[in-house]
């Protein structure tokens, strides 16, 4: 280099600092995240500097502050027209603040705020040692089993870091949907999945299980998030920016300015098939799609309950919406090459989740194949590439995520002496012993099996409606036929409590805190309330139905 | 705006199920008088509905109409046309003798927990199937008729496997699993067929773009709205599907023996009586107005398969050593009269399915019941184990034997009426179909024959001879079920002035009119 070359790279560095543009951002328009993020820091200093005796007083207030001001603030800026008119892209083009994320936001606000209490919960484990105990290991360090485990329950000891935990995935999955970038995507997953990879590992009864769960989960979402990072890279080579805008002109064949060093691979559609292909399949694994499903069951079923039913409800939403947004916004330009793949997916999952829950006995993991059926269900209205299909899917992951937390809130009122009885052979005659929490679960698996009336007929109809408009009047069928095979094992149970004679020694239902019946009371009361008189909830999500581009 | 008088039919017996459903666990009696004051009132609402319709006027009549589901294009619409009034009163007065019927059905054998209230949710439970199925009549959107459709599934499939009769040959916990099987198999039909019928729906709007059956039927005849001959096949199909499983018929007739035979009598009653029958209503206000063309291609097969279901049902009826299962088969037969009578496209068929929709209900209701009643005081449903009961309860026995006769369609009983109307029409357009189904009566003789002789006649057996006559609750149920056969067998012209305009206008929308009757030319 010569000494004129090496002087002007002096002096471009030397000019003045106010030449570097400052970024805008859009605070007000981010607030939800940040309200939800600077609640999870506060978190980490309560757990620092609050006395063991009050932190968990301290921390259930501040995460149900945090979350209640985050959804009046995704409220505030709905009313304020930024979900339809004023939608727009904020934060120098990482976030996208228009109707579907706002909807989506919302949504995990609330499955957030429920799932909260069930968290919070502290009346059906019995006391240790005179202390009111959760559903979350004493002290998650100590070796199951050992005698530094023993020390921690008897000094009452509780992980109260869940809190701030359950904060942080829902700021992540706050960003997911809504993230107008692959980085900031990939930083939104990673964000959500690290505390979910961590909960899961918590569980006070049957702690090996919970751990061994926690370690498929993270081994497999590792690889997932690592296909997903690798796929990035490729479109990055591809389109010359991680944009998403930008990478929707490319694949239009507006190619603007190519940067000399990518001249080589921009516009390489190798790169865009292969690279679209591994992100899509990193966010099909989130949603738990067949055959990116192999994790679900086993991590439903290890996770402490209440775990499972954010991790059922909350991420499927963020995920669906990330997916949502990546095919309308950034590959609609070669739906012809993706439609017919998630058909595929479409078919085999729906299917899949039917067919193999059948033979399942235990109610956590037929509830993980039924939500696996379910992710089935939602791909079909993602393939109807219309404004109904955005919208559909919208209803769908609003009504399913309140289904889903109430009845794995269910699950944890039923118990016996090893904690939570899952075995469906322990549920016979629960009807009879309990017949109001007996009643409430049949609901809730009515709705999941779509039965008209509740939530999951408006949600199921609005869905298929969607992909029949759009020509996929097959995948309807098919559709119709898997949930004739779901409704099978959802009345399996409903059999097995009403119509099977109670063992003696069966389980028996605890009587929660007013927390756990909020959680449940509010999931019962939307499920009647959309599948009754849907029309409000359908004309918010056909509002937000538009992307931002 | 005036009265909502349909709303209320449908309203009524809703609230009164969540009102019976609520009373306390020790008010068992009140519980089963409020659900009884309820029925009543329902019916005479549905008496008001009757006096209000004109059978000369529009075609719906009492409409209402409000926005419900915009997205979705569903409207909360309803009106009746003469059929439906037919139905809804036959509903509304059935339900009454049911409840009566089935007084003792589901008191509580043992103290089960404190919140454990068998007797209110069996009361409950049937106004519940009582709301849904009088909105099921009433609605004239196809959407809001699907939802009832399907929701009365679950009251229905709780009623089969929650409550059977006491005394079972195999001890209780045999009872309870075949009990849950009968239910379980009941409700994967129907859901099968209700969610095949989904995809129709759905398919439907897709081409038509709204629910409104009035709006479809209309666009439809005055060509606005085109169907490619296969879309409306298909759809016509799965619209089709379900209404045969509910209705039931052969091949999809399997569930309702078994549901039958598990039930409590009542219950029975309610599914072959009440529910069954909104399958067979559908093909006449849906398939055939929706789908007129299909409808007319489809018919060859329905009919064949409407004829097998007559022969079929009714020699297995023949073979049956159990009184609920034969009742079963016996129904099974006559669903197919009613479905023949639908698809021969003639106005005498046509009437004559309908009326003998109401017919059946009637006639069903009085010896299903008092088989019930027989079957509850010996703890037995084999015909086997009875015999000589004519002598011990005679007056048990002759009702009996007048539920028998209106079921083979004695002449003067009010079957016979509707049976005649069928196979002349049936015959006027297929003389061959209609001598077959002609078949259908003589087995019908044999079965209810046979039946009587078997258990009413002969020498007394032991277990019976101590077996009381009917009590007068049951006497107040059975009498007036009887005094309805005799008198719609001498007079069926009040029902038939409501349903001929309705059955004509059904006529019009397939483009039938019936053949004109020939004469040999002289030679």
């Amino acid at each position: 280099m010569s000494a004129t070359a090496v002087h002007s790279l002096w002096t471009t560095a030397a000019e003045p600092i106010s030449k570097i543009p400052a970024p805008k951002i859009e605070y007000g328009q981010l607030s939800p995240t940040l309200i939800v993020v600077g609640a999870a820091l506060v978190g980490i200093l309560v757990e620092a500097f609050v006395p063991r005796k009050s932190r968990y007083y301290a921390q259930v207030f501040v995460s149900a502050v945090a979350l209640c001001a985050a959804f009046a603030a995704v409220v505030a800026l709905a009313a304020d027209g930024y979900g339809t008119t004023k939608a727009h892209i904020a934060a120098m083009g990482a976030i996208a603040v228009d109707g579907p994320s706002l909807f989506l936001q919302g949504t995990i606000l609330l499955a957030g705020l429920l799932a909260l209490f069930t968290f919070a919960e502290r009346r059906l484990d019995p006391e240790a040692h005179g202390n009111r105990v959760d559903s979350f290991a004493a002290q998650a360090a100590a070796v199951p089993g050992s005698d530094t485990e023993k020390a921690a329950v008897k000094a009452g000891f509780t992980t109260t870091e869940v809190f701030p935990l359950l904060l942080f995935a829902v700021a992540g999955m706050l960003v997911f949907p809504s993230a107008n970038d692959l980085l900031t995507l990939f930083v939104a997953l990673e964000v959500f999945s690290l505390p979910l990879y961590l909960m899961c590992a918590l569980a006070r009864r049957k702690r090996l299980m919970s751990q061994e769960a926690a370690v498929k989960y993270f081994l497999l979402g590792a690889f997932a998030s690592a296909f997903t990072l690798f796929g990035i890279a490729l479109l990055y080579g591809y389109a010359g920016s991680v944009s998403y805008a930008t990478i929707a002109q490319v694949v239009d064949g507006r190619v603007a300015n190519i940067d000399p060093a990518l001249a080589n691979t921009t516009g390489n559609d190798a790169l865009l098939l292969i690279g679209a292909a591994m992100v899509v399949m990193g966010l099909l694994f989130k949603v738990g799609a067949v055959p990116f499903h192999m994790w679900t069951p086993d991590v439903y079923q290890g996770a402490p309950t209440p775990v499972t039913g954010f991790m059922a409800a909350a991420t499927k939403v963020a995920a669906f919406g990330a997916l949502l947004r990546l095919l309308y916004v950034v590959l609609p330009g070669m739906r012809w090459d993706w439609r017919p793949v998630m058909w595929g997916v479409a078919i085999i999952t729906m299917l899949g989740g039917a067919i193999v829950a059948i033979t399942q006995t235990d109610i956590k993991r037929l509830l993980a194949y039924s939500s696996i059926a379910h992710a089935g269900f939602i791909l079909a209205g993602v393939i109807a590439t219309s404004k109904d299909g955005v919208s559909s899917v919208l209803f769908y992951l609003a009504a399913y995520s309140f289904v889903t937390i109430g009845a794995f809130a269910v699950v944890t009122l039923v118990r016996d002496a090893g904690g939570e009885a899952t075995h469906l052979s322990k549920w016979a005659g629960l009807g009879r012993r309990s017949p109001l929490v007996a009643a409430v679960f049949a609901v809730f698996l009515l709705a999941f099996a779509g039965i008209p009336l509740t939530s999951g007929f408006a949600g199921k109809f609005a869905v298929f409606k969607a992909a029949a408009e759009g020509g996929a009047a097959p995948l309807v069928v098919i559709g119709v036929i898997s949930s004739a095979i779901a409704a099978f094992f959802y009345i399996r149970v409903i059999v097995l409590m009403f119509f099977s004679e109670p063992k003696p020694e069966g389980p028996t239902v605890a009587v929660p805190s007013p927390l756990t019946m909020a959680a449940i009371g509010v999931g019962v009361a939307v499920t009647l309330v959309l599948g009754v008189a849907p029309q409000y909830f359908l004309n918010l999500a056909s509002q937000a139905g538009v992307f931002v581009r | 705006m005036s009265f909502p008088l349909l709303t209320a039919t449908a309203a009524l017996p809703a609230v009164g199920a969540v009102a019976t459903a609520a009373v306390p666990a020790a008010r068992r009696t009140a519980a089963k008088w409020l659900a009884l004051l309820v029925s009543l009132a329902t019916l005479v609402l549905a008496i008001v509905v009757l006096v209000r319709f004109d059978p000369g006027g529009a075609r719906y009549q009492l409409t209402e109409s409000h926005p419900w589901i915009a997205d979705f294009g569903v409207r909360y619409e309803l009106g009746v046309d003469g059929i439906a009034v037919a139905l809804l009163a036959l509903t509304a007065l059935l339900i009454p003798f049911i409840i009566l019927a089935g007084w003792h059905d589901a008191d509580p054998l043992e103290t089960g927990s404190r919140r454990w209230r068998p007797t209110q949710g069996f009361f409950a439970l049937i106004l519940a199937v009582e709301a849904m199925v009088i909105i099921s009549f009433e609605a004239t959107d196809v959407f809001l008729f699907y939802i009832f459709f399907e929701a009365m599934l679950i009251p229905m499939y709780f009623l089969i496997g929650g409550f059977g009769d006491r005394a079972h040959a195999q001890g209780e916990e045999a009872a309870s699993t075949q009990r849950s099987y009968a239910a379980v198999k009941f409700l994967l039909y129907n859901l099968v067929g209700g969610l095949i019928m989904l995809a129709a729906v759905i398919g439907l709007y897709v081409v038509a773009g709204n629910f409104s059956l009035q709006e479809i039927a209309q666009a439809r005849a005055n060509g606005s709205l085109h169907m490619a001959t296969s879309t409306e096949r298909w759809l016509f199909l799965g619209f089709f599907f379900a209404f045969a499983v509910k209705a039931p018929l052969w091949p999809l007739h399997t569930w309702l023996p078994n549901a039958m035979q598990e039930s409590t009598a009542p219950v029975a009653v309610l599914i072959t009586a009440v529910v069954d029958k909104v399958g067979t209503f559908a093909m006449l206000r849906f398939c055939l107005q929706l789908f007129p063309e299909a409808s007319k291609w489809a018919t060859p097969v329905i009919l064949v398969l409407a004829l097998i279901s007559i022969i079929y049902g009714a020699l297995l009826a023949v073979g049956q050593r159990d009184i609920k299962r034969l009742v079963a088969y016996a129904s099974i037969s006559h669903f197919g009269f009613i479905i023949l009578g639908i698809f021969a496209m003639t106005s005498q068929g046509q009437s004559g399915a309908t009326l003998y929709m109401v017919n059946h209900g009637i006639s069903t209701a009085a010896l299903m019941l008092v088989a019930g009643f027989l079957i509850s005081r010996r703890g037995s449903r084999l015909i086997a184990d009875y015999g000589g009961v004519q002598k011990v309860a005679p007056v048990l026995a002759g009702t009996f034997l007048i539920g028998g006769l209106a079921t083979l369609s004695l002449p003067g009983l009010a079957p016979f009426v509707s049976e005649f109307l069928v196979l002349v029409g049936t015959f006027t357009r297929y003389p061959a179909i209609g001598i077959v189904a002609t078949f259908g009566i003589v087995l019908a003789a044999l079965y209810t024959l046979v039946l009587y002789q078997r258990t009413m006649t002969g020498p007394v057996k032991p277990e019976v001879s101590a077996m009381p006559d009917l009590k007068a609750r049951e006497l107040v149920v059975v009498a007036p079920l009887i005094v309805l056969l005799i008198f719609l067998g001498v007079y069926p012209k009040p029902v038939t002035d409501i349903v001929n305009p309705a059955v004509k206008q059904t006529m019009s929308d397939v483009h039938k009119t019936d053949p004109k009757p020939e004469v040999e030319a002289a030679k």
